[in-house]
């Protein structure tokens, strides 16, 4: 058990945003399968169908995707939320169970009004609210807010305003200082950021030079970005007050108890699910064992590489 | 793996609705398994292999209609084969409805493979809308339902009296119109129900099982990777029959 801004996880293994969260029974069974705690879709104000397929291709070295934040709506998430805790929802079938873990409502909009709407309109059914300014793929939505500190800093103090809950910042590496971003974050009044979301990626096929993605460009996710989260999870823990969670490229303990020493108090997990939904509970395990072996907790391993 | 170039080598006009392409890539697959199919600049979406090198498509929309503007030499990516296949066992009770039979088809070639023995029942619109009768033929015996009584039994093809009373000891695999699937499970007992499996069309958008966008309820498993093929009793209770979500996940009524 441990705590990250105020939610009691069973372990640090959280599901990350846009991974199996389109419905409710999935995110139930990502938490019956060992995730310490979900996080859904990111959803905005309205329904959206998202980018044209192929919406997501397997690279050489990772995954690129431009789903285009499809989502049902914030009112019609609210049906998904109710079967996390435990409901059918409206002439729905329901899950299995109710989410004995904290479920985090991802939202997304194109200014603050939007943010602050979507999020007041979930956070009754929302164990904490993640603000996605990161998506790097959604004109007007996403990273092309959160590159502007000051953005980010308005975004985040509206959120805080109306949310009853705990907020996390979950920020874009493609800028030149991620510390500046997430020190708007805090400024705000973020309970947490979570770093990273993926790296500004194409690809293109060589037969016709046709772009793969339908949105053309698209982020990278995956092994390929391991390195490039722990460095930004790295700078974030030696100028930020606030926790981190760790995300970008985790597949297995060791790459979990990577991102701790850099600074993060948990981590997320988004592509490996591509390998089983398992990986919650392995990587879990592992960092237990691992803590085990070497005398300590997780809080007390957040962060060591800056002291050695 | 990114989308492999595939050139069409052969057209064949199936029904008047359905056609098949046949690919100089070919496939190792179980029937029941699917390629992604990208129709450059339009969209991806995804298609049942009705043998290792070919798919067979029902004009409905967009995509499916920038593929059949298509010639031989034209060329598509391929990605694939990907999802759970049906597994066989003897003896076979095929239901085919409309365009469903493109991945029972290989099925039958399959079961007759291995010695098994295979009835097939087939149920379209309109007689010349019946796709592959002669493949299911040669496997095995074949009953027939329009819903225009233009072949066959005049009605729907759970109404045909091999299935009619919801108990056959055969194995049962079925494909077709969700409306058409769900009465077929409805009416099945405990033990046919048991035996039976259910190839579902769910909105695929990565096939990898990552974005969640075809996941059903109750018990969240992703159509693209867990499916399409689900046993019968995985299905009772569900949304099956119920309910699907559109693109943006939105349910959407049956
Ligand atoms: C596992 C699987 C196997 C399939 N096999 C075959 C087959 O062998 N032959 C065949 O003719 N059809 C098959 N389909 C259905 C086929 O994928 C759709 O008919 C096709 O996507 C329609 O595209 P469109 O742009 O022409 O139609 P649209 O105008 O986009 O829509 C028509 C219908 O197709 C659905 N659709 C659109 N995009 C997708 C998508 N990415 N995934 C799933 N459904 C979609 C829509 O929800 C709608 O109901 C299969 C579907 C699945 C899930
Ligand atoms: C298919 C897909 C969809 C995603 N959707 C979202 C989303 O809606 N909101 C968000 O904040 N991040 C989204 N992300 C980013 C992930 O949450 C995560 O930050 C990123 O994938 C890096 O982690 P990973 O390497 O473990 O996948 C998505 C990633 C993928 C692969």
């Amino acid at each position: 058990m441990m705590t990250v801004t105020g939610l009691t996880l069973k372990n640090p293994t959280v599901l990350a945003a846009g991974i199996l969260g389109t419905t409710g029974a999935s995110l139930l069974r990502v938490a019956r399968g060992g995730a310490g705690a979900v996080v859904t879709k990111s959803i905005g104000c309205a329904p959206n169908v998202g980018h044209p397929n192929p919406s997501m291709v397997e690279t050489e070295c990772g995954f690129l995707n431009a789903m285009g934040l499809p989502n049902p709506g914030y009112r019609n998430y609210r049906e998904e939320l109710s079967v996390v805790r435990g409901g059918r929802g409206t002439g729905g079938v329901g899950g299995t169970g109710t989410a004995e873990v904290p479920v985090i409502a991802s939202v997304f909009g194109a200014d603050a009004r939007e943010f602050s709407d979507v999020a007041s309109g979930l956070s009754d059914l929302a164990d904490a609210i993640e603000l996605n300014l990161s998506c790097p793929h959604a004109d007007r939505y996403g990273a092309s807010i959160g590159i502007d500190p000051a953005l980010v800093l308005e975004i985040t103090s509206a959120v805080k305003d109306v949310a009853p809950v705990p907020v996390w910042v979950k920020l874009t590496p493609n800028v030149t200082d991620i510390t500046e971003i997430g020190l708007a974050a805090e400024e705000g009044g973020a309970d947490a950021v979570v770093a990273i979301n993926t790296v500004r990626a194409m690809a293109i096929d060589i037969e016709s030079g046709v772009p793969i993605l339908g949105n053309r460009f698209g982020g990278l996710s995956g092994a390929a970005i391991k390195p490039i989260a722990v460095k930004s999870v790295y700078d974030l823990y030696g100028a930020l007050d606030i926790p981190i969670i760790g995300v970008g490229g985790i597949s297995c303990w060791q790459d979990a108890i990577e991102m701790i020493l850099a600074g993060a108090c948990a981590v997320q997990i988004g592509s490996a699910v591509h390998n089983g939904i398992s990986v919650f509970r392995d990587v879990a395990d592992g960092i237990a064992e691992y803590c085990h072996a070497h005398g300590c907790t997780v809080d007390e391993l957040c962060g060591i590489a800056h002291q050695r | 793996m990114k989308p492999v170039n595939a050139t069409i080598i052969e057209i064949r006009n199936e029904t008047p609705s359905v056609r098949s392409f046949v690919f100089d890539v070919s496939f190792d697959f179980t029937p029941g398994q699917y390629v992604m199919v990208w129709i450059r600049g339009i969209d991806e979406i995804p298609m049942s292999l009705s043998d290792h090198n070919t798919i067979t498509v029902q004009n409905v929309g967009d995509a499916t209609s920038a593929l059949f503007r298509l010639v031989i030499g034209d060329t598509v990516g391929l990605r694939g084969p990907y999802g759970n296949g049906f597994d066989l066992h003897d003896p076979v009770l095929l239901v085919a409805g409309g365009v469903g039979a493109a991945p029972l088809a290989p099925l039958a070639e399959a079961a007759t493979g291995q010695g098994f023995d295979v009835l097939t029942l087939i149920g379209a619109r309109t007689g010349s809308e019946l796709l592959f009768q002669r493949r299911f033929e040669v496997a095995g015996a074949v009953r027939i339902a329009t819903d225009d009584g233009s072949a066959g039994f005049h009605g729907l093809v759970t109404d045909l009296n091999e299935i009619a009373d919801g108990r056959t000891s055969r194995h049962i695999y079925s494909c077709g119109p969700e409306q058409m699937m769900y009465a077929l499970l409805q009416r099945l007992d405990e033990q046919a129900i048991e035996r039976a499996r259910f190839s579902l069309h769910r909105h695929i958008k990565c096939g990898l099982g990552i974005c969640g966008a075809c996941c059903i309820d109750p018990s969240g498993a992703r159509a693209c990777v867990d499916g399409p093929v689900f046993r019968g009793a995985a299905l009772v209770d569900s949304e099956f029959g119920r309910y699907r979500r559109g693109a943006d996940g939105v349910r959407i009524r049956l």
